[in-house]
């Protein structure tokens, strides 16, 4: 199964032309402009093929609240951590939460002091999990966007039919249009237009983003993650800007359809219904988490495991809040490579692969 | 969080990463101090009636059997790879065995076949031995511990601490195909992508090396961490600047394609037949050539080069397609797949 297209769109005269197109439209623009790459895919991108540094100075790139294990408040974190210590369980996680800071200790020391923690890459290896060990309770971590809740929906769907009653979740989903339009509405955050997620919208189909641009007026064009599906998504960015236009376009063409992907968000809708999260750095916002239906409360971690976090906080000190929602860049941060560093961090964004700080941090410092 | 006396070691401590190296020199290093050890090259350097190299490797591979190898071939070719590093001949092996209680007898007969005819293709022997079995669960399967012995020929001189500005930065071939080999057949991450480890012993392609040219300066496996980490500890042995160029790194497609699908960068992962080589720029050429002719360095390639430092700190960039540079960071933790 190669993937030979890859090198197609890193080829250097491609992105090397882009960029010069990119300097004549903002040159003809004419003016700073600060656009928001929501997705931490996006901003891993920008910093591992150095694409910030070599951007014409009057277009500033901010990244947004797009890394899922960022947004997870603290008190998620910490019930997660608090039932992966239960006797009798094994917590099971994508691999990026392995080393975020609790309140108290993270997994990777949780795992240290005897808590059966296991990693996973897809849901439905969890399910296996659960039927390997059937005297142990399986919690998974549902995190994520609408990127990966169809796939945790899809393995509750599958325990559910197939009785396999040793299989939870605990879900801290959330959903990205609602997050947008909060920020938005953030008075000092003076953003000119988003580089919206390819992937989340490959799900939710572009027409999620109409409010945004509508309402907020600003410019929205749907990314692929290679320097040229960026590059060129700038491009089209830029161009908007100078026409004075505010619309929904899509770039990431191979990977997004108009309608979205309307199976996964129906299995979504069968298994979560909305709820009010709490987003770390954008507060709690109504209707922007996904909760596990009634139907399905057999395998909701959070109804069968009572843990006590209130001890549970946000890192003092730590900028996380400010620079996931684009006010400050991790440079602003006091912590910033001195008390807080992949070894030893104090918020998420400095160990998430895709977190902010992480960016900076491994490639731009 | 913790204070210093409850803390414990975690998995990120043997990761080759930051964490392991303040362990080996904040831990092992300051209370076993000497000036041998303190060098920390890949094998310790010893005068006497000669030069020898000596070094000891111990290996805990999960699974136990993966494509392309198994722990016995890999432990034997990890040791043999850290004595040719220093530009020693191999020669002789020692093996101890910690084998959990239930182990197969047929697996270990195999794992022991294999280092039988990694042996014979490194020519060296395998000259003392020990066996301990521990109770069920007080180890994982297998366990092997080797060390070994070579003797550096007269004149050579590698070290981790002799890369000088005006070098070039040479890599034998495909980077990153150990460890994603690995990754592949963890529990968790099977997919159907066909991945091989490269494990094999370089003795022979660095003796060509070294018949090639006498300015070889610096010779690394990147095995832990890979070609990331042992880049930054040559920059920081060294003190120099390395800059490597991002589309002249060799890898196989398929370790591209699993790495894209895992998050993972190919840099950071580890290889066990490949090494990095720092050669004055003049003679680059003739080692290459040599490189190329032998069978386990035909895609062998120039990536980068080595520079003055720049600031205080020696660090390791890569040239990026665009033109600009960007950081190498030694790896951090374990390598884990990313969520989405």
């Amino acid at each position: 199964m190669p993937l030979p297209y890859l090198d197609d769109y890193r080829q250097g005269r491609l992105v090397r032309s882009l960029m010069a197109k990119l300097e004549e439209r903002t040159a003809v623009l004419n003016r700073p402009v600060r656009i928001m790459e929501v997705c931490g895919t996006h901003t891993m991108a920008i910093s591992r093929h150095g694409i910030r540094q070599t951007l014409p100075e009057v277009l500033g790139l901010v990244s947004g609240p797009g890394c899922p294990v960022c947004v997870t408040a603290n008190a998620d974190i910490d019930t997660f951590i608090e039932m992966s210590l239960q006797p009798g369980v094994i917590a099971a996680t994508f691999g990026d939460m392995l080393r975020v800071p609790g309140t108290k200790i993270g997994l990777a020391e949780a795992r240290g002091r005897g808590a059966q923690v296991q990693i996973v890459y897809s849901t439905l290896d969890s399910l296996q999990l659960a039927r390997d060990n059937p005297e142990e309770t399986v919690i998974f971590f549902g995190i994520g966007f609408e990127t990966t809740a169809p796939t945790v929906a899809a393995a509750l769907v599958e325990a559910h039919e197939t009785g396999l009653e040793n299989f939870m979740v605990l879900s801290a989903h959330k959903t990205v249009p609602r997050a947008l339009s909060v920020l938005c509405q953030t008075p000092d955050l003076a953003i000119d237009a988003f580089l919206c997620p390819g992937h989340v919208t490959a799900i939710i189909g572009p027409d999620a983003y109409l409010p945004v641009a509508q309402d907020s007026g600003l410019p929205c064009v749907v990314a692929g993650f290679e320097p040229s599906d960026i590059l060129q998504s700038l491009i089209m960015l830029t161009d908007q800007l100078t026409d004075e236009r505010a619309e929904v376009e899509v770039q990431y063409q191979r990977g997004v359809r108009a309608d979205g992907n309307p199976a996964a968000m129906a299995l979504i809708d069968r298994v979560f219904e909305p709820t009010d999260a709490d987003w770390r750095g954008l507060g709690v916002i109504p209707g922007s988490g996904l909760t596990i239906r009634e139907q399905y409360a057999a395998h909701d971690a959070a109804r069968n495991f009572e843990v006590d976090v209130s001890y549970s906080h946000e890192p003092k000190g730590c900028l996380c809040g400010a620079i996931l929602t684009g006010l400050k860049t991790p440079p602003d941060c006091p912590l910033f490579a001195g008390a807080c560093t992949p070894d030893h961090a104090v918020g998420p964004c400095m160990v998430s692969s895709e977190g902010t700080c992480a960016a900076y941090f491994l490639y731009e410092t | 969080m913790n204070s210093s006396d409850n803390k414990r070691i975690l998995l990120a401590h043997g990761s080759g990463g930051r964490m392991t190296h303040d362990l080996v020199e904040q831990l092992f290093g300051k209370q076993l101090s000497n000036p041998i050890l303190d060098r920390m090259d890949d094998a310790a350097v010893l005068e006497h009636n000669g030069r020898l190299a000596f070094t000891v490797d111990s290996h805990v591979v999960s699974p136990v059997f993966f494509p392309g190898g198994d722990i016995g071939r890999l432990s034997l070719t990890g040791t043999v790879n850290d004595l040719a590093m220093m530009g020693a001949t191999p020669l002789y092996i020692s093996a101890g065995f910690i084998i959990e209680e239930g182990f197969l007898m047929d697996n270990l007969s195999r794992i022991v076949a294999s280092m039988r005819d990694a042996a014979l293709e490194a020519g060296v022997t395998v000259v003392a031995g020990d066996t301990k079995v521990v109770e069920r669960g007080a180890a994982d399967g297998i366990f092997i511990t080797t060390s070994g012995i070579g003797s550096i020929p007269e004149g050579v001189r590698i070290s981790c601490s002799a890369a000088k500005p005006g070098d070039v930065v040479i890599v034998s071939g495909t980077v990153g195909d150990h460890g994603a080999a690995i990754l592949s057949k963890r529990q968790g991450i099977n997919f159907d992508i066909q991945l091989e480890s490269d494990c094999a012993p370089l003795g022979g392609l660095v003796e060509d090396m070294l018949s090639a040219s006498e300015n070889i300066h610096v010779l690394r496996d990147p095995t832990r961490g890979g070609v990331a980490a042992v880049l930054n500890e040559i920059a920081t042995s060294s003190v120099v600047d390395i800059e490597i160029e991002d589309d002249r790194i060799p890898y196989r497609s398929n370790v591209r394609a699993a790495c894209e699908l895992l998050g993972l960068d190919p840099l950071l992962l580890a290889n066990e037949g490949k090494l990095v080589a720092f050669v004055d720029a003049d003679e680059a050429g003739l080692v290459l050539d040599a490189m190329r002719r032998h069978r386990l360095g035909g895609d062998a390639a120039v990536i980068g080069r080595v520079d003055a430092v720049e600031t205080s700190r020696p660090r390791v960039c890569v040239r990026t397609v665009l033109g600009s540079r960007r950081i190498l960071a030694p790896p951090t933790g374990e390598q884990l797949p990313r969520i989405c």
